[in-house]
């Protein structure tokens, strides 16, 4: 048996092994414990220093899982969230059955898709058009521009979106009755509601999406496009042949990101902008928990709309990993 | 293919102009409205409401200004939200970035499985009510704190910061370092953050950004009027509408020159509450592409 120090792609690694007799090494398991120790005494500083962030992970986020369970329970609100009678998925069945749970879905999946829809290419198509403006500095310019609307806020945007499209006193409420839609309140309408909140996302967070795409567009081989040109490419077909290609390992994880995302809206922006007007295509699961659970105070209820909002994310996301893995042999996991 | 001759064919000509007219158009969507609010917050309202302000400022009125400086709403929040943003990027930075470093030793057995830790939380919660229970349980609520420990980490931004520390950081260095008896802390300290000014300074930015635009937490946790961060403030001023604390007048036309000054107030109070974030950001700007993005996202 050695135990020695030997040199590992660059790195100095602890080694315990033998030799058997065909000369080939075999690690020890017997010798496990003693190995486990030394690589502790070897990496206990690597440990502290990660300690802290696991610490705060697994109060704030892997305690809260254990709490899902209050979903299959009454719950007490002196015995805390693992007193309360077990009440299996009567909860669940409520949700499903009530007259909202139909509305809920509807619209959440409609601001969802058309997000996805609308959104998912906005950025991709920027990258490219950005990737052909040669002059640096206007591209600095112009990049320097489309990333600032992500730097607002979401209370801030909101805000944005009141005063400028306002029929009476907004400029873009002003510049729409110029093409004949006289007095229409964008953020009181049930038919405008999802448009305004998509377009004003793409308009916020395009530009800083293409971020990824610019980079991935950075590293494609210059040799490609040169060959390309020997060949008699135009620039049109460069891109479709040579850009386009270099993206799609990019695009399918973001898409497969989004996926995941499927019955999440973002809460603050849809909460934000609703109003009693809009309110029933606005109001999305999201708003629902946070509504019947905080101010309601049905935790239980709450917890187990959550629960089935999480399951409906992580299983597509699952799903969409799996189908992308066997398709194009991409994935996240 | 129409012609070689000459450099450009005509197909690629068309396609440069194309180009440019899509993109000073982009520019144009994008930044009119950010320079329509700058402009109309130091115009007089009258002239911002009947719709003569729409490239040059006219009249020009700090009243609105003057407004947000009155009004002591506004100061409360944004004393809390500088407050919670120092308090809260600094703790994050301080669980971030040792974190990263070790994650990202490809000789730390362990770290497979803490990645998996780490990632599986960003697909798969609790859910809203369970984690208000427990904040709640450990008296965070209603306090400063809950601005700063819960979800101190970002895992996104650890692993972005992880694999700048694995393509960064020359393996020469650990190797030559370890030779000397240097240790991991010393190592990080001494020679792995002086070479990572490109990160910190994202990470930093993406962590002032997310604490000084949190509206969830304050309206999830917070009760106390003293503790309020700067986003809910801006919600009952820009959204809910309510300027002037003795409220606008609703209706007839008092009303609507109410809310013509109500709207100055907001385009003014719009500029004072994005514009310390928007200062930082051309700075660190440089940074984005380089390599920041590139193989993040792959956990």
């Amino acid at each position: 048996m050695f135990l020695r120090l030997i040199e590992n792609g660059g790195y100095i690694t602890l080694v315990n092994y033998d030799i058997n007799k065909t000369g080939k090494k075999v690690t020890i398991s017997t010798d496990k414990i003693k190995r486990i120790f030394l690589e502790f005494k070897r990496d206990y500083q690597l440990w502290i220093m990660v300690l802290p962030a696991i610490i705060v992970i697994f109060i704030f986020n892997y305690i809260p899982m254990y709490g899902i369970q209050l979903a299959f329970r009454e719950y007490d609100f002196t015995k805390g969230i693992v007193g309360g009678k077990w009440v299996g998925l009567k909860y669940f069945k409520q949700f499903i059955n009530s007259y909202q749970f139909e509305r809920l879905i509807r619209n959440t999946l409609a601001i969802s898709i058309s997000s996805i829809l609308v959104g998912f290419p906005a950025p991709i198509i920027l990258a490219l058009l950005f990737n052909q403006v040669k002059n640096q500095r206007y591209k600095k310019v112009l990049q320097t521009t489309v990333y600032l609307p992500h730097f607002i806020s979401t209370t801030v945007m909101v805000g944005l979106l009141v005063v400028l499209l306002s029929p009476n006193t907004g400029i873009i409420g002003k510049m729409l009755r110029l093409f004949g839609l006289d007095d229409v309140n964008l953020l009181g309408n049930t038919s405008t509601f999802v448009p305004v909140y998509v377009l004003s996302d793409v308009w916020q967070h395009a530009g800083w999406g293409s971020i990824i795409y610019l980079a991935a567009l950075s590293s494609v081989d210059p040799q490609l496009y040169d060959a390309a040109k020997v060949d008699g490419a135009s620039k049109w077909r460069m891109i479709w042949h040579i850009d386009i290609p270099s993206l799609v390992p990019t695009m399918v994880i973001l898409f497969i990101l989004s996926m995941g995302g499927i019955l999440s809206t973002g809460f603050e922006k849809v909460y934000l902008m609703q109003n009693g007007l809009n309110i029933t295509v606005s109001e999305v699961i999201a708003t629902y928990v946070y509504k019947i659970g905080l101010l309601s105070n049905q935790y239980s209820y709450s917890a187990a709309i959550g629960f089935f909002n999480t399951v409906i994310n992580f299983s597509f996301l699952v799903i969409t990993n799996w189908v992308a893995r066997k398709i194009g042999n991409i994935s996240l996991f | 293919m129409l012609s070689l001759s000459k450099g450009k064919s005509l197909s690629d000509v068309l396609f440069d102009a194309i180009v440019y007219l899509l993109c000073a158009l982009i520019f144009l969507v994008i930044a009119y409205p950010v320079y329509f609010v700058v402009i109309a917050s130091i115009s007089d309202a009258n002239l911002v409401a009947q719709g003569h302000v729409t490239i040059f400022p006219k009249g020009v009125s700090l009243f609105g200004y003057q407004k947000v400086f009155e009004d002591e709403r506004i100061w409360i929040g944004y004393r809390n939200t500088i407050i919670y943003t120092i308090l809260g990027t600094t703790f994050s930075m301080i669980l971030t970035l040792p974190a990263a470093y070790s994650l990202s030793r490809p000789e730390f057995r362990a770290r497979r499985f803490i990645m998996f830790f780490f990632a599986f939380t960003m697909f798969f919660n609790g859910g809203l009510i369970p984690t208000y229970i427990l904040i709640k349980n450990l008296g965070l609520d209603n306090t400063i704190w809950v601005f700063v420990i819960p979800f101190a980490v970002n895992v996104y931004n650890l692993i972005v910061t992880r694999s700048f520390f694995e393509n960064s950081i020359p393996k020469e260095l650990y190797e030559s370092a370890t030779l000397d008896g240097c240790s991991h802390f010393r190592f990080f300290t001494s020679i792995v953050l002086p070479l990572s000014n490109a990160i910190i300074s994202v990470i930093a930015l993406y962590y002032i950004v997310a604490k000084w635009n949190d509206f969830f937490t304050g309206l999830i946790y917070i009760r106390d009027k003293n503790l309020v961060p700067l986003q809910l403030v801006l919600r009952d001023i820009l959204i809910a509408n309510q300027v002037f604390k003795e409220g606008v007048g609703l209706g007839g036309e008092a009303g609507g020159y109410a809310q013509r000054y109500a709207d100055a107030v907001k385009y003014a109070i719009i500029i004072v509450s994005t514009l310390p974030v928007i200062v930082f950001y051309p700075f660190v700007q440089k940074y984005f592409e380089k390599g920041v993005m590139i193989g993040a996202i792959k956990g």
